[in-house]
């Protein structure tokens, strides 16, 4: 969509948090706050044992649950080998596996 | 037939107290795993029931692993555990040579002071009557420290010390209040019309002098029997159910009996079985970084009597520590474990990218460096110039990346997942057709002895090295560093390797000898079996870990884990190298 500035919007990458439904987003907050402090840098996706044998990114898992897609997230989640390495790279302190973990259990406790 | 009304508090509190106890453990034995109860009738027929048997004598009786934590401590159990059998055996022994019968009530022998007449003379009365005044008088002086301990519980070696339920305050005054009404009754008795000995006689003829005895012997039995009574109906609802509990246990233990990946009967066995004696709140370094109460004691205490426990399943670094100082050896890991749930969501898609990895070039030694190995790149660069100048042809078998051991699923709880994981390098490795398995991380070790089921060998690199270098195909100069070795949890408590880093480092290094070598050794902080705690809090516990080495002044902070050194890396000021870059610097051609 053409803007003022001339600049375009990706609707693939746009979080619009007034349509979203951040029901999952707000669980996610509460559980691991640390989640929060995410600046996108990527480092995580960088070291990801799972990223570096398919299409796996953390970054993207931000991203999702931001917007909302929770069935999309579902399927991204269960790559994840929950080995740490991108607790250990993480410059901003994220809690990436407690943020994983918090993820799953929400993602059971909606299936049920 | 001796009898007298007051001896029915202690009967009845006994008799329902037995009854309690065997309708309890017999309900539990009978839901365990059909393959179990065949372990225990196995068992029980086997020479496992005489190690049992000692380890009741050394572990319930004399309290044996409590003196290394302290020996005032030991000391104080010892009084209470021993002293009290002790007690018991001189008494009932003591009754059947008055009696000349095996078959005399229980309660004869416990009150048999008011029973026998004094001046009636039997084979070695005066010997028994010595005997049974030292035991009671070991009993009282341990009750004496524990009286201290109450106040000061330092004067025993320990800095912080279980909080109690007012419940376990009563049943702990009505333990208290046993002997020292023990003491009065027979010393009452002995005042009134002789007999006991030292301490019974003396204290009678003493008490005599300005007490009017004749109306207050027989409220004293009175005030014994049901003190008896009133501790032995307590003992089911409070802490005390350890001192039967632990018998269970250590039987159960020893016929092969092992805390399965569900908390069931056996866990419940555990749970009762803890003596809350906090020894592990001052191992548990969440406590002494952290301030935090989440140790076993209070784990299983919250699960017992139906509190919130749930904050604390997740809280805990799986370091062992407390497990390496529980007296009654209780394995609080897998305890901890056993409370994870499994939300593993198994598909035919599930980790089917592992087809993706690189298949490993065949040779009879594989290196795995594991996840964290490939963040930390100096190990394994060491460790491929250790192998390359011991002249080992190695498949470096995750060298492009692998799949995870699984071992941080599994401690997350999720289990089915951590198996699938498993299954996709049992594949790779056996692809490499090696014959033994060198890792340099400590949790992919304990991962691939316990849960692969490989048959192969599975050694750590520092247990590799240390083999190399005594066989002599490693070469290594002397090296001047003074060197502080930090076992990891997995390592040493986990698989139980200590003398292999020891051996490589007093090689190449001036080791330093330390408070926290083997199986004392720390935490870093970094266990990824904790997801409770987030990044500042682990730097505490890094920075108090690496406190403790610097204190020895070290040139190198020595350890055998990537994530580990990882870890450390942020909080320590003393450098800090893996084992592996040690030798590799003093590796000669």
């Amino acid at each position: 969509m053409p803007t003022l500035w001339g600049y375009s919007i990706s609707a693939a990458r746009s979080i619009d948090y007034d349509k979203n439904d951040q029901s999952f987003l707000r669980r996610l907050a509460h559980s691991c706050p640390s989640s929060k402090l995410c600046i996108g840098c990527g480092g995580c996706t960088a070291a990801c044992s799972a990223g570096n044998l398919t299409e796996f990114n953390i970054r993207q898992l931000q991203m999702l649950v931001k917007r909302g897609e929770t069935r999309e997230t579902a399927e991204q989640l269960h790559k994840c080998m929950l080995c740490g390495k991108c607790l250990l790279v993480c410059p901003r302190g994220v809690d990436t596996r407690k943020m994983i973990l918090s993820m799953k259990r929400f993602l059971r406790e909606h299936d049920q | 037939m001796y009898y007298d009304p007051f001896v029915l508090p202690f009967t009845i509190g006994l008799t329902a107290l037995l009854l309690f106890l065997a309708v309890k453990y017999i309900r539990w034995i009978r839901t365990f795993r059909k393959s179990e109860r065949r372990k225990i009738r196995k068992g029980m027929f086997s020479l496992k029931t005489f190690r049992a048997a000692g380890e009741v004598f050394s572990e319930c009786l004399l309290h044996r692993k409590i003196y290394r934590t302290n020996p005032f401590l030991g000391y104080m159990h010892t009084c209470f555990g021993l002293g009290w059998f002790l007690l018991i055996v001189a008494g009932k022994t003591e009754s059947m040579v008055y009696h000349t019968s095996a078959f005399n009530p229980p309660y004869f022998a416990i009150f048999f002071r008011f029973f026998h007449p004094a001046k009636e003379t039997f084979p070695y009365s005066e010997t028994f009557a010595f005997i049974t005044d030292l035991l009671l008088l070991f009993i009282l002086s341990g009750l004496f420290l524990a009286l201290a301990k109450r106040f000061w519980s330092r004067i025993v070696g320990m800095r912080k010390t279980t909080k109690h339920r007012p419940l376990d305050l009563l049943i702990l005054t009505s333990l208290w209040l046993i002997f020292p009404l023990r003491f009065l009754a027979e010393s009452f008795t002995s005042g009134l019309r002789g007999g006991g000995s030292f301490l019974t006689n003396n204290a009678g003829e003493f008490f005599a002098e300005f007490l009017p005895l004749d109306h207050l012997t027989y409220p004293a039995w009175w005030a014994y029997s049901g003190m008896l009574g009133l501790f032995f109906v307590l003992l089911p609802f409070s802490r005390y159910m350890h001192i039967p509990t632990e018998i269970v246990y250590i039987f159960l233990k020893n016929w092969g009996i092992r805390q399965g990946t569900k908390f069931n009967a056996f866990s419940k066995i555990q749970m009762y079985a803890c003596s809350r004696c906090g020894i592990c709140i001052d191992s548990c370094q969440l406590n002494s970084s952290l301030q935090m109460d989440v140790q076993p004691v209070y784990f299983l205490k919250k699960i017992r009597h139906g509190k919130e426990y749930e904050s604390l399943i997740e809280n805990c670094l799986m370091c062992g520590r407390c497990e390496a100082s529980c007296p009654v050896g209780l394995t609080h890991n897998a305890l901890r474990l056993s409370k994870r749930p499994d939300l593993s969501r198994i598909t035919k898609n599930t980790y089917s990218y592992a087809k993706n990895a690189a298949m490993p070039a065949p040779a009879k030694v594989a290196y795995f460096a594991g996840c964290m190995g490939q963040l930390t790149p100096t190990v394994t660069r060491s460790m491929e110039r250790i192998l390359e100048q011991a002249g080992v042809s190695c498949t470096y078998i995750d060298k492009e990346g692998g799949v995870c051991c699984g071992r941080p699923m599994l401690l997350a709880g999720n289990r089915e997942e951590a198996a699938v994981m498993a299954e996709k390098n049992r594949a790779i490795l056996k692809a490499s057709g090696a014959e033994v398995l060198v890792t340099s991380c400590p949790i992919c070790l304990k991962m691939f002895r316990e849960e692969y089921g490989l048959q192969i060998r599975i050694v750590h690199h520092t247990e590799y090295i240390d083999e190399l270098m005594r066989e002599g195909k490693l070469k290594t100069v002397p090296g001047e560093q003074r060197t502080v070795f930090h076992n990891p949890c997995e390592l040493g408590r986990g698989c139980g390797v200590y003398k292999a880093p020891e051996n490589i480092l007093k090689h190449v290094s001036r080791k330093i000898d330390t408070d926290f070598d083997g199986k004392k050794s720390l935490c870093c902080g970094g266990s990824l079996a904790n997801t409770s705690i987030d990044g500042r809090q682990r730097n505490r516990i890094a920075g108090d870990a690496a406190k403790a080495y610097a204190a020895y002044q070290p040139d190198v902070l020595v350890t055998a884990c990537p994530l580990c050194k990882k870890t450390f890396a942020t909080a320590s000021a003393v450098p800090v190298k893996d084992i592996a870059e040690v030798v590799a610097e003093c590796c000669r051609p």
